[in-house]
């Protein structure tokens, strides 16, 4: 099963190829991969729904604890199979959508791997594997708005969408590895089981805290909605598969996994029924101002997410049926119409619903999908929709006594989306024909099968919801329902719930009526716009820019003397503070020396003095060459040629460099005020001063254990090498090694592009391939 | 600036090259016995190079080499990395270091030895790197004065 699902990550690299290979049917062949999972799913379905779970496990890293286990209940079952379902269907729907698209290859690539990293998120069992993929879907989406990246707001989208989600991320890496700390396990099938432990922890608040901002981010809930419709830059395919029916439920996946392990709680009802009734009615109410088809979709998303968000706050067995249902019957009408909003923008070359009209004598077939969907949205009989929100409404009368905000923000936005579903129906498909840029016509059936099938499930299980009692009975008992008694209606009789049902449907057909009016009322509020949590972001983008440029200037000035003053401070800080406060011991000032040794430091000090005052440059780099010979020479005397050779070599080449670079300079001049000098010789010889007492302090600390024993104790019996120097650089400290080496070519490559840059910028682009060598 | 030196320095450049890379050589072998090693070695060679560079100029030097000298780092690199593998096979921890000693010659040959043949690499590269990238601003800056 991992390979299966990690396949897609194959598929993702075989995607250009399959491309040439087969043009634009790639994708076609490509839904094979999504509908042979959703086999598999199916095939493990009445086990995993009676109530069985499948654990399938493959250490990953051992060492860590961190294993690639899937964990498959039903509420995961349940998201794989959408996942993989309308995976397939988009697939599908791509094939026409991007015809003749030159990125296509691109598109397929990245839809593949975010599949993967979907299917990844809601089947993993440890934490950390859950966090990774929860990243990636991260990643994948943000290349995914950016698609059409020569486009500067699609551009801007998506960083949005990427900061907004991977800060959240950050706040859920935190949250998760409390969670693991106090419920002492990495697995979410043990945690979920932990729920009295966890709730009980002292990190509980904390934890909790750092896991809702996780997951309201990533499924945009408010004060971070803003994202979600600006994500609408993406392709419509995305848009149907992402942002409505698979990632941003990522967020109210982990918050329904994590229900039994942290729900239950004064806490956790009040900020999840809270966040989840606000979303919706700001959702709702922005929602109505919006002509752009694909956003008033976006802010009916929203209000969906608000919605499940609240019925898991409220978390009643009712409340948690009515999710279930809710969740499914979403992604069901949502996707649907997604696909159908980007067959409108494909036939008639716009996406404001304001200029379309009469559309339904030309595409019938879309006509027709539309209606079904929207009256599920709308959530009107005979359609899941209504089941949906029948539940809904119940269990939030059921919860009354101290939800009476709720049911009113609840209740705003029924009958609003009601609204937005009447303007997505009616506004294209009826009235007079519109004048549209381009000449509307019926859609190909690859782009009509995908809603037509997701229109058609949602009518069926609407008019037949006792059969989904299994379905949804496996699903609820992974939420920690313990005795679901499941039975779906249609028709309850009439009770509280039908006429709140009966007013929001009276309420929501007053506002299509009068929508232009009531947009007019609603423009007026934009100026609060300034306040939004929108412009709290900006604010806070151009702020971390306004630092960045700020401490960029002040501490990388260009100047080299600045910022060895810089590096000089810092270090003298730490070596201070460590020789001084945390460990302050005798200082050893008796030090042994013969007179040779004494003889080289003086030559080094003197060298040293020569270089600083020499007004050639040519002397003081001979100044500084004797200091390294000096150097070279204590290594010698004290037996160690390895450091010796090293240090003649460098100083070889240091002198080789330098005579390159020399006559190239500009006349030495002296650049700095005498004050500033004091200044630098204040820097420097308070260094030299540390330094010397950190060495003074290390010989009295003699009664340390010394790794150097070791390392000596065991070069040849562990390195098999008598040059204790060289096993350490190649076997004991082989990784660190690596790393300089990486170092080093690091630095050649940054010399390289220096100099290029440099060269490319004085050169005169009359006399190209000066260089030979290039490339 | 950097032209075709005198004659002394081209006949003592031109009959130092050979010795000096097999005395590096000699030092990257011998390197995890006695003094030496692949920096150590790498840094003769890259010496070598360098007075060869002084004595022809910067086209007989890359005319001699035949690579870039980045592609000796990338390779350099591409070596450490693979030296880390066998004992990925032999199912011990990342970087474990594995001997083998061929059979008729007798001669130990290890990952570690490997691995410095890849720091050898990288630091003739590097250095090379950075001494023809200067050469050629040199150069430039000569040709549009």
């Amino acid at each position: 099963m991992q390979l299966m699902v990690l396949a897609g990550l194959g598929l993702a690299l075989m995607a250009p190829w399959l491309h040439r290979r087969l043009g634009e049917r790639s994708a076609l062949v490509m839904a094979a991969w999504p509908l042979a999972l959703a086999g598999w799913l199916a095939f493990q379905g009445p086990g995993i729904l009676a109530g069985d779970t499948l654990l399938l496990e493959w250490r990953w890293v051992p060492a860590l604890d961190i294993t690639l286990t899937f964990y498959i209940d039903g509420l995961a079952w349940l998201f794989a199979m959408l996942i993989s379902l309308i995976g397939a269907m988009v697939l599908v729907y791509t094939s026409e959508y991007l015809k003749g698209e030159r990125d296509l290859p691109r598109f397929l690539v990245i839809i593949s791997a975010f599949m993967t990293s979907m299917l990844g998120l809601v089947l993993a069992d440890n934490l950390v594997t859950l966090f990774v993929f929860w990243e990636l879907t991260s990643i994948t989406s943000y290349l995914l708005i950016g698609f059409h990246h020569q486009d500067p707001a699609a551009r801007r989208s998506a960083q949005q969408g990427l900061f907004v989600t991977v800060g959240g991320g950050l706040a859920l890496l935190a949250g998760l590895v409390m969670l693991a700390q106090a419920g002492d396990s990495w697995s979410l099938a043990v945690l979920i089981q932990r729920g009295e432990q966890l709730v009980g922890h002292e990190l509980y608040t904390p934890m909790l805290i750092c896991v809702l901002i996780g997951a309201f981010t990533k499924s945009a809930q408010f004060p971070f909605h803003f994202w979600l419709p600006n994500a609408m830059a993406a392709p419509t395919p995305v848009s149907a598969y992402l942002h409505s029916a698979t990632m941003v439920k990522a967020g109210v996946y982990l918050l329904a996994r994590l229900h039994p392990a942290l729900g239950d709680t004064t806490l956790w009802e009040m900020t999840l029924s809270l966040v989840g009734a606000v979303t919706m009615a700001t959702a709702a109410l922005l929602a109505i101002r919006e002509t752009h088809i694909k956003k008033l979709l976006a802010y009916s998303t929203v209000m969906a997410l608000g919605a499940l968000t609240m019925l898991l706050g409220i978390g009643t067995p009712g409340a948690m049926v009515a999710f279930v249902v809710f969740l499914l019957a979403h992604s069901l009408y949502k996707g649907a119409l997604f696909m159908v909003a980007g067959i409108l923008d494909h036939a008639t070359g716009t996406k404001d619903v304001t200029a379309m009209g009469g559309l339904r004598r030309v595409m019938p077939w879309t006509a027709g999908i539309a209606c079904v969907a929207a009256l599920s949205l709308a959530g009107l009989p005979p359609l899941l929709g209504f089941v949906g929100k029948e539940l809904m409404l119940a269990s939030l009368l059921e919860a009354l006594p101290y939800g009476g905000l709720v049911l009113a923000l609840a209740f705003l936005g029924a009958f609003l989306t009601l609204a937005v579903a009447g303007i997505v129906a009616l506004k294209p498909f009826f009235g007079s024909l519109g004048d549209t840029p381009a000449t509307p016509h019926e859609a190909p059936w690859a782009m009509l099968i995908g809603p037509a099938l997701l229109a058609g499930l949602s009518l069926v299980c609407g008019l037949l919801p006792g059969k989904l009692d299994g379905l949804v009975t496996g699903v609820v008992s992974g939420l920690g329902v313990s005795d679901p008694n499941v039975h779906l209606a249609l028709w309850h009789g009439v009770n509280p719930a039908l006429l709140l049902s009966l007013a929001s449907l009276l309420l929501g057909t007053l506002v299509v009526r009068y929508w232009d009016r009531a947009r007019g009322v609603l423009a007026r509020f934009d100026r609060l716009a300034a306040f939004g949590p929108e412009q709290g972001y900006e604010r806070l983008m151009a702020g971390m820019v306004h630092l960045a440029s700020w401490q960029t200037r002040w501490l990388q000035n260009g100047q080299v003397r600045h910022y060895l003053a810089m590096t000089l401070l810092t270090l003298m800080a730490l070596v201070g503070h460590a020789l001084f406060i945390r460990h302050p011991g005798p200082l050893a000032f008796h030090v042994d020396a013969y007179f040779h040794e004494v003889v080289v430091a003086g030559l080094m000090a003197a060298a040293a003095l020569t270089a600083c005052l020499m007004r050639s440059r040519l002397a003081a780099v001979a100044a500084v060459g004797i200091m390294g010979f000096c150097i070279a020479m204590l290594f010698v005397l004290f037996s160690a040629p390895d450091l010796a050779i090293t240090q003649l070599l460098v100083e070889t080449l240091t002198v080789v460099l330098l005579v390159l670079v020399l006559f190239r300079l500009p006349r030495f001049t002296r650049l700095s005020t005498p004050l500033e000098r004091c200044r630098d010789l204040l820097v420097a010889g308070s260094f030299g001063l540390l330094m010397t007492l950190f060495m003074l302090g290390v010989l009295s600390a003699d009664a340390l254990p010394r790794i150097s024993d070791y390392m000596v104790a065991n070069s040849q019996p562990l390195g098999q090498g008598h040059n204790i120097v060289n096993v350490i650089l190649v076997d004991f400290r082989a990784l660190d090694t690596l790393g300089e080496m990486f170092v080093l070519a690091l630095a050649a490559i940054g010399v390289q592009a220096m100099l290029r840059f440099h060269a490319d910028e004085q050169s005169d682009p009359a006399t190209p391939g000066r260089r030979p060598d290039d490339g | 600036m950097v032209r075709s030196g005198t004659l002394i320095l081209s006949v003592a450049a031109r009959l130092l090259l050979p010795l000096q890379l097999l005395f590096s050589v000699f030092l990257l072998l011998r390197g995890h016995d006695e003094p030496g090693g692949g920096f150590i070695a790498g840094l003769v060679a890259a010496g070598a190079f360098a007075l060869y560079f002084f004595a022809y100029g910067q086209y007989a030097l890359n005319a001699m080499l035949k690579v870039s000298p980045r592609d000796l780092v990338a390779v350099g690199l591409l070596i450490g990395l693979i030296s880390t593998l066998p004992a990925w096979l032999a199912g011990e921890a990342f970087f474990t270091a594995q001997w083998w000693s061929l059979p008729v010659i007798g001669i130990k040959v290890s990952t570690p030895l490997f691995f410095d043949i890849g720091v050898y690499l990288a630091v003739v590269g590097s250095v090379l790197t950075a001494i023809t990238a200067l050469a050629d601003t040199a150069q430039a800056s000569d040709a549009s004065n």
